[in-house]
């Protein structure tokens, strides 16, 4: 994700929607704006056309700060090892129907 | 369903008609992806709701046949939306411009719809008010944008204020039927819209920074007697060519 060139009069936005009220806001994709309340709209209009999404957000690319892929190696394989950090040995109680991840 | 009513609604129901197949020629044209999406999208909201109303005056019998007869069987003539909805889309800012003015005074008409006796009326304007706020948000916001944007965006702005602003006056000038519709069902005149529609304009010309317009009290109220301007003509021959050449067609 580039920074925008100082000639560009439309921002970049990242677009993320909420399914359900309590869902996470998932990413949709992006929309060309030059200003907030404008970005607010094109995601609505290019985005929420079908179903019902609770909420939108929108997030100037230039606003996310991203893992490279050079950082994966030590960010994220030490991880793979670590299973204690998993909920592998706990026993559900019998009362329990349903336990949601 | 009273005759007056009646036909203020089927105004309304080709207002939207009109003004919806002037939005769908941007498909393809519009300056970028994203307003192609929105103005393409508001011309579909306005589709449904001239379906939304012919389908009402047919099932309370004003109208005989389906929502595509009163869409595109219809002659010039006896089609009763203003003479703003048939201007042609101009520029960006012109069709910008032209869609604030209509979306403002149908936003405070619906929005009025509410004092009525006839409860389906009440609801179908309750369902398109919900649409209308959205198309008059955008509308609005754009009108900022243009008018405090750039020289040529503020001038393209005020050229086509010179060319659309006449035909306001049509839009709130009380005739025989709006009177008749208020005495007999409570519809809201159209004059009484005006001074909401005022604050509206001003509002978003204040923040636009261009200079708020007054209001003309004289115009023609023609368009609403099916006497229109040289563009509805061929607005129609446009939209009615395929129906008409091939009759009972089906997808």
């Amino acid at each position: 994700m580039t920074a925008p060139t100082k000639n560009e009069s439309t921002v970049l936005w990242e677009v993320f929607l909420q399914e359900r009220s309590g869902s996470p806001h998932t990413h949709a994709g992006s929309i060309r704006a030059a200003d907030a309340e404008m970005a607010l709209q094109n995601a609505r209009d290019v985005y929420a056309r079908r179903g019902l999404p609770e909420s939108v957000w929108v997030v100037r690319t230039t606003d996310i700060t991203t893992s490279s892929a050079t950082d994966r190696e030590s960010f994220f394989e030490p991880v793979k090892d670590k299973t204690f950090r998993h909920t592998r040995d706990y026993v559900v109680p019998r009362d329990i129907e349903r336990l949601e991840r | 369903m009273n005759r007056s009513a009646a036909e203020v609604l089927l105004r309304l129901g080709d207002d939207y008609l009109i003004n919806g197949q002037r939005l769908s020629e941007w498909c393809g044209h519009a300056p970028m992806l994203e307003e192609d999406i929105a103005l393409t999208n508001i011309a579909l909201d306005s589709f449904g709701a001239a379906q939304l109303i012919y389908t009402m005056l047919i099932s309370e019998g004003i109208h005989k046949g389906s929502a595509d007869d009163l869409a595109f069987a219809r002659s010039e003539r006896e089609y009763l939306n203003c003479q703003l909805a048939e201007q042609p889309n101009g520029d960006f800012a012109h069709t910008i411009l032209r869609q604030f003015i209509f979306d403002a005074f149908a936003f405070h008409f619906l929005s009025n719809l509410k004092q009525m006796n006839e409860p389906i009326v009440r609801s179908v304007a309750a369902k398109l008010l919900k649409e209308k706020t959205y198309h008059l948000r955008h509308s609005g916001e754009w009108v900022v944008r243009l008018g405090d944007g750039t020289d040529e965006s503020r001038s393209r702005t005020e050229n086509a204020f010179k060319s659309l602003w006449r035909f306001v006056p049509e839009l709130f000038v009380d005739d025989d039927i709006i009177l008749a519709a208020n005495k007999e069902t409570n519809f809201p005149l159209y004059s009484t819209l005006k001074s909401e529609f005022q604050e509206t304009i001003a509002t978003i010309y204040g923040r636009a920074k261009l200079e708020i317009p007054m209001m003309k009290n004289s115009g023609r109220t023609t368009g609403r007697r099916g006497i229109h301007t040289e563009y509805l003509g061929h607005l129609l021959s446009e939209m009615q060519i395929l129906r008409r050449s091939y009759p009972g067609a089906a997808w």
